[in-house]
């Protein structure tokens, strides 16, 4: 996964607001030790970083937010590439809408 | 059903009961003559009362269970199932009613949307009210189109479900153009499985491999024509393949399903296995049943296995593939399924694929299909 986060043909930037797409559930799974995202017959575990990447998306937070959030809690700086190139997936799988 | 992805290998220490099937009952008011259930439902005990079911729920929900299925019979005829479903949801599930649609008025639809119901998944036995209402033996195709409709305006994911076979697999691509039409966004071409009524009725629902070819060709074109997101699972049927489908994720590994009696099973057909004890949720805990039974453990790991899966490099990837099929067609539970062209009995897999194939009189119009009733049940199993 190497989605460039500034680029022109990229639409995610800092301002994008990610949202959970309505066609899925997260939930933390005390048993599975895991967030799972759950759909329709259907249920992906996530593994821990991408977890704490899309419970972070409430629709509210812009990915610069959520960028700076997990900065924080994990003590760790430069993590923007990563937090873009995952949700750059996440909306191609559908996961997550762009509120803007 | 069941697009679970977990890697889940074969593992001594079983994982949760991700997947929990209750199947609420066997009352239905469609009579499909390619139904899983088993030809004896008819002399099944009475169903759970709705405080098991609840306990059911809790006990597994316990466990780790996240996804559950309700389903049948048709799960609408119980009128406890926005109890069930509110129950379900106030402890964490994501809720898929599984259903024919029967039954589904405003009314109740609001009642279970209240109650947090997740998914409807709903089935069309063909794309023409005249088919569709031949092989479901019910007048029901206009009373689906209108379910279809208030599934749309509660705002759910527009999931259908249509069992494929030999009388109704050409048309896939008028069934996948209904589907456009009633928007749905998920489409499941699932192809008949060979079980319960299904079994009874193999040689008239087989289709020949040229349908086969002709409906995935269909769906392949459909797919690329269709201008919105529509995802459609077309389901293989084994019998026309050279490995076996990895049945359940392998016995005791992800599924559980109660029957409408409390029965607790691996899977929805295993109650004919023979030789299992398979314990009832009315006087053993979810915790008990799945963990320490025989039911539940004998399939786990490979010790059961025989040749020539035991030293198959390929037995952790389909686990021998389903038992059932291996019990049906073989007489032993532990054989290979037939499907697996490794497998000394293939022959009766290619033998029946070969037979659909051949030019005959419709199969109907030999030897008539049996279609799932009460009445029927009990002249089978008198």
């Amino acid at each position: 996964m190497s989605a460039d986060p500034i680029n022109d043909a990229n639409p995610i930037n800092g301002t994008s607001i990610p949202a959970i797409d309505r066609r899925f559930r997260l939930q933390w799974e005390a048993a599975q030790n895991a967030h799972v995202l759950l759909y329709p017959e259907g249920m992906i575990k996530l593994n821990a970083s991408a977890g704490e990447i899309l419970k972070r998306c409430d629709g509210k937070a812009t990915l610069a937010d959520i960028t700076a959030s997990l900065e924080q809690s994990f003590a760790a700086s430069g993590l923007s590439g990563d937090v873009f190139a995952f949700i750059a997936m996440a909306v191609e799988k559908k996961w997550v809408t762009l509120l803007s | 059903m069941g697009h679970i992805a977990v890697m889940n290998a074969q593992v001594k220490i079983p994982g949760p009961p991700l997947w929990l099937l209750l199947e609420l009952t066997y009352r239905c008011p469609l009579h499909c003559a390619f139904c899983y259930n088993p030809t004896d439902f008819a002399r099944t005990g009475p169903e759970l009362p709705t405080e098991d079911w609840l306990r059911v729920l809790r006990e597994a929900r316990a466990l780790g269970a996240v996804q559950l299925g309700l389903s049948g019979g048709e799960p609408l005829v119980r009128d406890d199932l926005e109890l069930i479903v509110a129950e379900a949801h106030r402890l964490g599930f994501y809720i898929n009613l599984i259903t024919s649609g029967v039954g589904l008025n405003e009314t109740r639809i609001a009642a279970l949307k209240d109650a947090g119901l997740d998914h409807i998944q709903l089935s069309f036995q063909d794309s023409s009210k005249q088919m569709n209402d031949f092989l479901s033996s019910t007048r029901t195709f206009d009373l689906k189109s209108k379910v279809a409709a208030l599934i749309k305006q509660y705002d759910y994911p527009m999931v259908l479900n249509v069992v494929l076979h030999r009388l109704n697999i050409d048309h896939v691509e008028e069934i996948l153009n209904m589907a456009d039409r009633l928007g749905a966004e998920y489409v499941e071409l699932a192809n008949t499985q060979y079980y319960g009524w299904a079994w009874h009725n193999r040689d008239q629902l087989m289709p020949s491999r040229a349908q086969v070819e002709r409906a995935e060709a269909a769906t392949k074109r459909f797919r690329e024509r269709i201008g919105r997101p529509m995802q459609i699972y077309f389901v293989v049927p084994d019998y026309f393949e050279r490995r076996p489908k990895p049945c359940m994720n392998g016995l005791g590994s992800i599924f559980l399903t109660v029957t409408p009696d409390g029965t607790a099973l691996p899977c929805h057909a295993a109650r004919m296995l023979p030789g299992l004890e398979f314990p009832n949720v009315r006087d053993t805990s979810v915790k008990h049943a799945w963990f320490d039974s025989s039911g539940f453990n004998h399939f786990r790991g490979d010790d059961w296995m025989k040749e020539p899966c035991r030293s198959c490099p390929e037995k952790a990837r389909d686990f021998g593939g389903c038992r059932c099929q291996a019990f049906l067609m073989t007489g032993d539970a532990a054989n290979a399924d037939p499907v697996c062209d490794l497998s000394p009995h293939h022959h009766l897999v290619t033998e029946a694929v070969a037979a659909a194939g051949e030019e005959r009189l419709r199969p109907a119009e030999e030897k008539p299909l049996v279609f799932r009733s009460p009445a029927n049940s009990a002249t089978l199993f008198p």
